[in-house]
């Protein structure tokens, strides 16, 4: 459990004031996988240095597990630091050390001896998929391999929150997606909490489950995944669902549509969460006698289940037809929207 | 046929100087390092966001540096003899010329090095500040390690430079080939001793740049 109360950063350069971060007030459960997106300048990457003081915060407190970061003296600031693991965007690895001194870097730290230090070296070397590679340079590895070493070693002290300030975005969309799936399965078999910068709305869509848009230093928006990108409010939140779902031109669409298909109801279905998983579209036709066409829409998935837009054609036995809708309409959690009523 | 084209050439006095100016580089080039690296340390870390940040260390120890570095080396030597003869007993002699050596050095190499760590990248550093590691292990483990192969090629650069200090030191009595040519060779009008000389430096020269750029090029995994 992390919460956050009225943390506020101010940088002061020849004597104009920056907020770079703003009374930020925020609570982050363990085990959640959090994210926090805004565009560059939003104060994002401050916030997150905030969390274990590589920036003094100006004001407000921080508590992480009940311990109060912001009163903590130097050394056991530095004892902390040990219990929160941080992955950086650049990586950060020491070129001078092979991939295991890497990751055995935090243990030396810590002060653990040599024999623990290289069985964990070894396990976290398998955890994160590099296995034959302990030998070599981070100069020999390729992108998205120094970010696993990144990873390893962030994980190395066990800790139980693990920063990850932009960590893939200096990796290709492929490699983005393998270091994505590792940090959800490090948040399953671990179970730490991930907070997690980025200003890519997919990266949030693919594995948080709760999400922070921030704007100005300030949190905008916030909550659930799914809430956030089926319900935007601010226009920063709209901007960046629409890096997901493309840009709102259903109003256009919809004339098209109507006049394209003659006959038939239109209906548009809203997914939101778990039943997209339930095939509905197949389990209307096999139940009621009707046809249904898909037209067009749009599914993207989340941590939280299925978002999206769906335009169908339905046509057949206007009873049958009736009885379809209402079954969507009370069984399942797909919002229904009937667009032309005629058949 | 060497003793026909050099008549006063007598190996064994090229051996004893060839060794003082081994003797006298390698001493002060031991001190230079150390020094150098604590000079260029307190550089680093006392100067502006640094770790020790501190304006007043950092201005004395640039102050110094700046200082040693703008005194001729010949008249440095001169100035020191009253050090020289408090530590050493003597102002004769190779063990005479390293404390001129080292503190002609050391700050030359001190700038080097603070160039060096500055090249360090700052997203390490701040890493292992991430990992909750004290200073002393962010010098030793993050800031040495990762500027080692321009610590060393700096150390090559000084080291050549210290060759033509010992030279320049020989030249009023600490010894060495330097020492060699200007009394045995110049004012005795023995040319050939001077050439032999020129020529021994330039072959020690050489071999310390060839270990220099072999031990950089050994370290660097970048």
């Amino acid at each position: 459990m992390i919460s956050i109360e009225g943390l506020s950063k101010i940088f002061t350069t020849n004597k104009i004031k920056t907020t770079a971060v703003d009374d930020l007030t925020l609570s982050i459960d363990q085990g959640d996988i959090f994210g926090v997106i805004g565009y560059s300048g939003a104060g994002k990457s401050t916030f997150v240095r905030l969390l274990n003081r590589l920036e003094e915060p100006t004001s407000g407190r921080i508590f992480i597990n009940d311990q109060e970061i912001t009163a903590l003296s130097k050394s056991k600031l530095r004892a902390a630091r040990q219990d929160i693991g941080m992955v950086f965007q650049h990586f950060n690895l020491l070129w001078s050390r092979t991939v295991e001194d890497n990751i055995a870097f935090p243990l030396e730290i810590a002060g653990i001896g040599k024999e623990e230090r290289k069985k964990r070296v070894q396990s976290l070397i398998d955890l994160v998929g590099l296995t034959g590679k302990e030998k070599a340079y981070p100069a020999q590895l390729s992108g998205g391999q120094k970010q696993r070493v990144g990873i390893a070693r962030a994980l190395a002290n066990k800790p139980s929150v693990l920063l990850c300030d932009e960590a893939t975005s200096a990796l290709d969309p492929e490699t983005t997606n393998s270091i994505l799936e590792l940090l959800v399965d490090i948040n399953k078999q671990l179970g730490l909490t991930i907070i997690l910068i980025t200003h890519e709305m997919h990266v949030i869509r693919k594995i948080c489950k709760n999400v922070a848009v921030m704007e100005n230093g300030k949190i905008v928006e916030e909550g659930n995944v799914l809430d956030v990108f089926s319900h935007p409010k601010s226009p920063v939140t709209k901007k960046f669902v629409q890096q997901i779902m493309g840009y709102d031109e259903e109003d256009y669409d919809l004339d098209y549509l109507i006049n394209t298909y003659k006959h038939g109801k239109i209906i548009r279905l809203h997914f939101v969460g778990e039943t997209t998983n339930d095939a509905l579209i197949s389990k209307l036709v096999k139940t009621y006698d009707i046809d249904i066409s898909i037209l067009q829409g749009k599914i993207t998935r989340t941590q939280a289940g299925a978002y999206g837009t769906l335009f169908i054609q339905m046509s057949g036995d206007p009873d049958e037809v009736t009885e379809a809708i209402i079954y969507v309409q009370n069984e399942t959690s797909v919002e229904l929207e009937v667009v032309r009523d005629a058949d | 046929m060497l003793t026909e084209l050099f008549p006063s050439i007598k190996i064994e006095d090229f051996a004893v100087a060839t060794y003082e100016t081994f003797y006298m580089t390698i001493i002060a080039l031991i001190g230079t390092f150390i020094f150098g690296i604590l000079l260029g340390l307190l550089l680093f870390l006392t100067s502006k966001g640094g770790l020790w940040e501190n304006k007043m260390i950092n201005f004395i120890t640039a102050t110094f540096v700046n200082v040693f570095r703008a005194i001729p080396f010949i008249i440095l030597i001169l100035l020191l003899f009253p050090f020289t003869n408090l530590l050493i007993g003597t102002i004769r002699g190779p063990n005479a010329a390293l404390p001129a050596l080292i503190i002609g050095a050391a700050p030359f190499y001190g700038r080097l090095v603070e160039i060096a760590l500055r090249e360090v990248d700052k997203g390490v550093v701040e890493a292992a500040k991430a990992m909750g590691a004290k200073t002393r292990t962010i010098i030793f483990k993050v800031l040495l390690p990762e500027s080692m192969p321009a610590l060393v090629s700096g150390i090559t650069v000084t080291a050549i430079a210290l060759i033509g200090y010992t030279a320049m030191a020989g030249a009023i009595g600490a010894g060495g080939l330097g020492s060699y040519a200007y009394y045995s060779g110049f004012q005795r009008r023995d040319f050939d001793i001077v050439l032999i000389c020129s020529v021994l430096i330039v072959i020690i020269v050489f071999l310390f740049q060839f270990i220099g750029d072999f031990i950089t090029r050994k370290l660097d995994k970048r």
